[in-house]
């Protein structure tokens, strides 16, 4: 099926999206890119540590991937503008993640600073991927800041919690024209799934493959759950009743 | 000649390029940016950028992130 995401000036055809945190040894990225089919990846940025013998992550990802690098360690606008200029400076392409974050228990994003960093960065010429608390007022002003999509969390980063925001999320994809991406907290693929099938755009998925078990067959499980969910979400789901409604013809034989 | 670098006072040797400090530390030039007080610094003005005492200076590269 010809199913083409259009964002950020590439054309998808894969709508699951992978970070590479965590992960015990990097040198299984490649594996995890080919299972789960992504097509996009997040980095993130950080000062070398001259004392290590460091593994650089680039290495293992391959160069027809769309790199999302994130701007995780910024407290406000200001910080996130000054990695996000970093970042492109790399020469990977005008992708940013927006992660503004000054909460460091539940790792909550702070909107305000986001929708900031985030209408500046556009006039500046990124391609911004906002990263926020579920919300309305927030997902339109990010929309008309034009933002190439709004990634709401599902639940705290890390915590494999699941959709605990889904009606908001349900809200944004029926209101804002831009995709929304469903990022963090997403723990199995049945999750992602119910996101799909609601009509997400795609989900970024990290925690919950690097912390299993196996962590490339779990990429795998999540390629098909995004795939499962989505088609779900094409085809228009059935409708629910309260009653029963008999599948087979009820013929008259046994009268 | 005492600069900042990613955060620490280093004692480095004076009259050094940001290219031959790399170098010395075995870094590859072309897998890092540089911002050189708060100024991002392009790949091929690495070579003529020479250090100065009390510069500060950050060295990043990509790594696993969510």
């Amino acid at each position: 099926m010809n199913d083409i995401f259009e964002i950020g000036g590439k054309k998808l055809t894969s709508r699951i999206f992978i970070g590479t945190g965590k992960y015990y040894s990097d040198t299984i990225i490649p594996e995890i890119i080919k299972e789960s089919k992504a097509e996009v990846i997040t980095v993130a940025l950080r000062r070398i540590d001259f004392n290590a013998e460091t593994d650089n992550v680039m290495k293992h990802i391959p160069s027809n991937i769309q790199l999302m690098p994130n701007t995780s360690g910024a407290r406000n606008s200001e910080e996130a503008i000054r990695i996000a200029k970093l970042a492109r400076a790399m020469g990977c392409g005008n992708w940013i993640k927006i992660e503004v974050i000054p909460d460091n228990k539940y790792l909550l994003p702070d909107n305000y600073e986001t929708l900031k960093a985030t209408e500046i960065l556009v006039k500046d010429g990124f391609a911004v991927f906002p990263y926020v608390m579920p919300d309305l007022i927030i997902a339109k002003a990010l929309e008309n800041a034009g933002a190439e999509a709004v990634m709401p969390l599902a639940a705290p980063i890390g915590s494999n919690k699941g959709l605990t925001t889904k009606d908001t999320i349900k809200i944004l994809i029926d209101e804002i024209k831009i995709p929304i991406i469903v990022d963090a907290g997403i723990g199995k693929p049945s999750q992602a799934v119910q996101a799909m099938e609601m009509g997400a755009a795609a989900c970024l998925v990290n925690t919950a493959i690097a912390t299993s078990d196996n962590p490339i067959l779990m990429a795998k499980a999540f390629k098909k759950g995004i795939k499962a969910g989505r088609y779900a979400y094409l085809s228009g789901m059935g409708r629910v009743k309260e009653k029963a409604e008999a599948s087979s013809p009820l013929t008259s034989f046994l009268d | 000649m005492i600069v900042k670098i990613n955060g620490k006072k280093k004692d480095i040797e004076s009259e050094i390029s940001i290219l031959n400090f790399l170098k010395s530390k075995e870094v590859d030039p072309k897998k890092v940016v540089i911002e050189l007080n708060k100024e991002i610094i392009k790949t091929e003005n690495y070579n003529n950028i020479v250090l100065k005492p009390n510069d500060e200076m950050e060295i990043l590269s990509f790594v696993g992130g969510g």
